[in-house]
């Protein structure tokens, strides 16, 4: 098992070197003066180019400059915003909880209810029931999030009112930040009340970013139950006089897992990718938020450095998954 | 009064192009401590009719019969809870492929100790102590080992060692082994049948030994039951099938024995193969692949014999190798593998 | 699709074309997937004939108008009006044709490049297929909206960046459907006749490997097709895709997001006809697969 960890570790080492080259190259690829484009319709002084242009290197041959680059990233420095000039590691870092969480309870959503749907539609094969359960999924699979949110805000929040529209926390609510967890922060704090409020403004953001996942579970589960149920095993199962519930939900469904975990694990990825249009929607303080933004102010160094973070973070959560893959899948971890 | 009772047994599959009858008239009367076997070539219906009196056919298949009984209760009127007291508990079965048929993600013990727990309940401790017990008892070495393994740790052999300690954890009264031994090696075949027949000694459950092959016939059953293309064609105990086969299938399925094909330089085979869904022949089943086969055979579908104590499927049935049907002087000529023997193996 | 025949395949491609029908239309989804697809291509094709205005006229006594079953809606903008006064149907109609090229394009260039590398990789091996799958891992370290937004940072907002950007984040799923089914082809008979029979490396990878690799490919093809409308709108939603005033489908919603809570019809429609026809090429798709091949599994 050990091994096998340290296996896919070593894996990971080119694609960790490749990550660093086109987060690197980013900025070098800029076609024209990356130091103009970046000071935009602005203009720049020529002192204040020349020293931007030593700030970032640029002066120097390439590989120095990604050397540079690797060594500053092995020690946490990924620059500083040209924006708030502070360290864009600390900016990311102050607004990543923001974005686990949500996504956290986006995934719970889509496993809470992506899991048992697809084990009844498997279960209920061609009935109506699953009929109705596929054509949901499908639906929420080709889902533009971005329009489902505004569908859900203008009905849950603007004509209802059951639901706030945007931020982590109702304005009465000051939490000091410990884990940067709104609802854990809040229940350190022992506030019930601001407990209370950080789930109520969690649930749109959930439910839209969960939506994908979703599907893609449901879709996954049910085809790896429909193929784990043609297994012999199942029938030795049934052959050995058990429920049928114990059919389904103990043989069945812990080989039909095996196949699940990798997907749900996948969906990482595309949590990241959603997180980015969710928290513009819900206009949540998370990483997501902080790209768009950094992207259209031309923040440069923190659009390279949330690009390198990110896909660190998504290598890691895949690392994981397999890791996961290897508990639960006996003939890998003998 | 038999232990297991079935008469006019059959299975119809839903398929897009309709039903098809995958089973039809299977009658099968075990008693208590007898040792039955269903032949019959690769498609005969002989592994789907024992799935249907376990209850084991998945939702497209319909089942019925005439009369099926288990100790004296109708398996078609039970509740699918009582059923299930029955199947794994007093009548159960091993099959084909014992590497797939083991749940890889639950050690041995676990999946023996299911099983117990299900049907004899007991102690944690009493529990393990059984399927120590029962590992030991089917010849695995080293139990206490082997009860924390995972299957696909184990060989070929040894999982259908641990199938057959899983059957018999519940004291069954009968067993059904689906070709137990197709999947194995030679040498362990021959282990696993005589572990199946001195288990079968010592508890006295009846067995149901389903096959294609009439050596492992000959060595192992009391009756025997011949299967082609979903009917029964004949029924008899061993002794009177082999001395006097009344299906031309059945002689056919002897002369195909290498100790039967004597010195010949190549063994004789039946030509042709069992018709499936989309290609079943008028009349007679068999007929297209018999020897013996008049236009008769190819018009009208035959009904045994009221007489017939093998219940025969045939319009001809052999009578001490002999056939009375029209066809036979010209076929014996032809092929003297036709003629009939006299050497009895069991 | 007259690619998809197998050497070793029975009968004549016209019988195989029949084959490849029935199994497709028996899937109704599938049909109505179809159906759509075919009507709003057509719609697209012929918007200045079908939509009833300029999408850019700005009628300024009319601005916001509602839906046609509203007591204040008329005829004249069936579907109303946006904050400018532009008719939305007129504009959705419009759309289509954004989107659709751009996506078909975006398809285009990912499976042209990805078949490629995946041929190349497939079939030398060795170190070409090593960088190959590198890069392609890399690739999709990065959430593919972020590595979009990137690149169209990079390379300016508008619709050209956008399909690239687009093309780039598909480009690994073809290249490494490809490798593996040229992989899993390579050694099978046919192709060793062919090569005995001295054909050239490009000759094996292009005419002899290629169109049996196809199915797959194709599955996958309707799949990015889908995905690539979704991006697409997600870019022109955030502002970084199409610019206004051009009516693509997300940037129009973009538009209307502030208008949210008195005219819903400008965010809903736009929506509407995005979520209908990424469903609809999906239903397409599950049918095709199920139709070309039933053992490939989409989750």
């Amino acid at each position: 098992m050990f091994k096998f960890f340290l296996v896919k570790l070593a894996q990971l080492v080119p694609t960790f070197i490749g990550v660093t080259i086109v987060a690197f190259a980013f900025i070098r690829l800029l076609p024209g003066d990356p130091i103009l484009l970046m000071a935009g319709e602005r203009g720049i002084s020529a002192e204040r180019y020349a020293q931007l242009e030593s700030q970032m290197g640029f002066d120097r041959s390439l590989v120095v400059q990604y050397l540079d680059f690797l060594k500053g990233l092995l020690h946490g420095d990924l620059g500083n915003s040209l924006v708030t000039h502070a360290p864009v590691m600390d900016e990311f870092m102050s607004r990543f909880p923001a974005t686990l969480e949500l996504s956290l309870f986006a995934l719970a959503f889509a496993v809470i209810i992506g899991l048992p749907a697809g084990v009844l539609a498997a279960v209920k094969r061609g009935k109506t029931l699953d009929h109705t359960i596929m054509g949901v999924s499908l639906t929420g699979y080709s889902m533009p999030i971005f329009w489902w949110g505004l569908l859900l805000i203008m009905l849950f929040s603007s004509t209802l009112g059951w639901t706030p529209v945007s931020g982590r926390i109702s304005y009465m609510y000051f939490i000091e930040p410990v884990t940067g967890f709104m609802t854990i922060d809040s229940l350190i704090a022992g506030d019930w009340g601001a407990f209370l409020s950080s789930l109520h403004y969690l649930i749109l953001p959930s439910i839209v970013l969960g939506t994908i996942p979703l599907a893609v579970i449901a879709r996954q589960t049910r085809s790896s139950m429909l193929e784990v149920l043609g297994e012999d095993y199942v029938r030795t199962a049934r052959a050995k006089g058990l429920s049928n519930f114990r059919v389904i939900m103990v043989h069945t469904l812990r080989n039909a897992l095996i196949s699940v975990v990798t997907v749900i694990g996948l969906q990482v990825g595309l949590l990241l990718a959603g997180a980015i249009l969710t928290e513009t929607i819900f206009s949540w303080p998370g990483i997501g938020k902080w790209m768009i933004d950094a992207i259209s102010r031309r923040d440069y160094p923190s659009v390279q450095g949330g690009l390198v973070l990110i896909a660190f973070i998504v290598m890691i959560v895949n690392l994981l998954v397999d890791l996961a893959y290897g508990v639960i899948n006996p003939r890998i971890r003998h | 009064m038999a232990l297991l009772d079935i008469e006019g047994l059959s299975v119809r599959f839903k398929t897009s192009s309709g039903l098809f009858a995958a089973v039809e008239g299977v009658d099968i009367n075990v008693d208590r401590g007898e040792v039955w076997s269903i032949v019959g070539e690769s498609g005969s219906g002989k592994s789907v009719s024992m799935l249907a009196t376990m209850g084991l056919l998945p939702w497209t298949a319909q089942v019925t019969a005439d009369k099926m009984t288990f100790d004296g209760q109708d398996l078609q009127q039970l509740s699918s809870r009582q059923r299930r007291r029955i199947v794994g508990g007093e009548m159960s079965m091993i099959f084909q492929e014992p590497m797939s048929s083991l749940n890889p993600c639950f050690t041995v013990g676990t999946q023996i100790d299911e099983m117990i727990k299900q049907h004899l309940g007991g102690s944690r401790k009493e529990r393990h102590e059984r399927a120590l017990d029962l590992l030991a008892q089917v010849g695995i070495p080293d139990p206490a080992r082997r009860i924390k393994a995972y299957p696909h740790q184990l060989s070929g052999g040894m999982s259908q060692r641990v199938m057959i300690a899983m059957a018999i954890s519940c004291n069954p009264r009968l067993l059904i082994a689906d070709e137990p031994t197709t999947a194995l090696d030679v040498t362990i075949q021959a282990q696993i049948l005589e572990l199946l027949l001195r288990l079968q000694e010592d508890t006295g459950m009846a067995l149901i030994l389903i096959t294609h092959d009439m050596g492992v016939v000959a060595e192992t059953a009391k009756h025997v039951v011949v299967q082609y293309a979903g009917r029964q064609v004949e029924k008899q105990d061993v002794k009177s099938l082999f001395a006097n086969p009344r299906h031309p299938y059945t002689e056919a399925l002897l002369s195909a024995l290498p100790e039967r094909a004597g010195n010949q330089a190549r063994l004789p085979t039946i030509p042709g193969v069992v018709p499936g869904q989309h290609d079943r022949p008028s009349g007679c089943l068999f007929n297209p692949r018999c020897q013996y086969a008049t236009e008769h055979c190819r018009e009208v579908e035959p009904v045994p014999a009221a007489d017939d104590p093998a219940r025969t499927l045939c319009h001809y049935p052999l009578e001490d190798g002999i056939s009375p049907s029209p066809a036979a002087a010209g076929a014996a000529r032809d092929n003297p593998q036709s003629s009939p023997h006299r050497e009895v193996r069991p | 699709m007259s690619t998809i025949s197998t050497p070793a395949a029975p009968g004549s491609f016209r019988y195989q074309l029949a084959s490849f029908w029935s199994d497709f239309s028996a899937s109704r989804g599938a049909l109505v997937g179809l159906i759509f697809i075919v009507f709003i291509l057509l719609v697209a094709l012929f918007a200045p004939w079908v939509a009833p205005h300029d999408p850019a006229m700005q009628d300024r006594a009319a601005l916001l108008v509602p839906p046609v079953w509203h007591a204040e809606g008329s005829w004249n903008y069936v579907l109303g009006t946006d904050a400018v006064g532009r008719d939305i149907l007129s504009r959705l109609i419009y759309g289509a044709r954004y989107s659709l090229s751009i996506s078909a394009m975006v398809v285009v260039i990912s499976m042209g490049v990805g078949i490629f590398l995946g041929l190349l990789a497939g079939y030398f091996r060795g170190w070409i297929e090593t960088v190959i799958t590198r890069v392609m891992d890399v690739v999709l370290a990065f959430p593919s909206l972020l590595l979009a937004l990137g690149l169209v940072a990079i390379l300016s907002p508008g619709l050209t960046s956008a399909m690239i950007a687009i093309a780039l984040v598909q480009l690994p799923y073809f290249v490494r459907l490809t490798r593996a089914a040229v992989i899993g082809e390579k050694n099978r008979e046919y192709v060793i006749a062919s090569r005995l029979s001295g054909a050239g490396h490009l000759r094996l990878m292009f005419n002899t490997l290629l169109p049996n690799c196809m199915a797959p490919l194709i599955v996958q093809a309707t799949l990015s097709f889908s995905t690539a409308i979704l991006d697409i709108a997600a870019l022109g939603f955030l502002g970084m895709g199409v610019q206004p005033p051009t009516p693509e489908w997300g940037a129009m919603l973009a538009n209307a997001r502030e208008f949210m809570g008195s005219a819903y019809w400008a965010v809903t429609f736009p929506g509407l006809i995005i979520l209908l026809t990424v469903l609809m090429i999906n239903l397409m798709g599950d049918g095709l697969r199920d139709a070309l091949d039933p053992k490939m599994k989409r989750s």
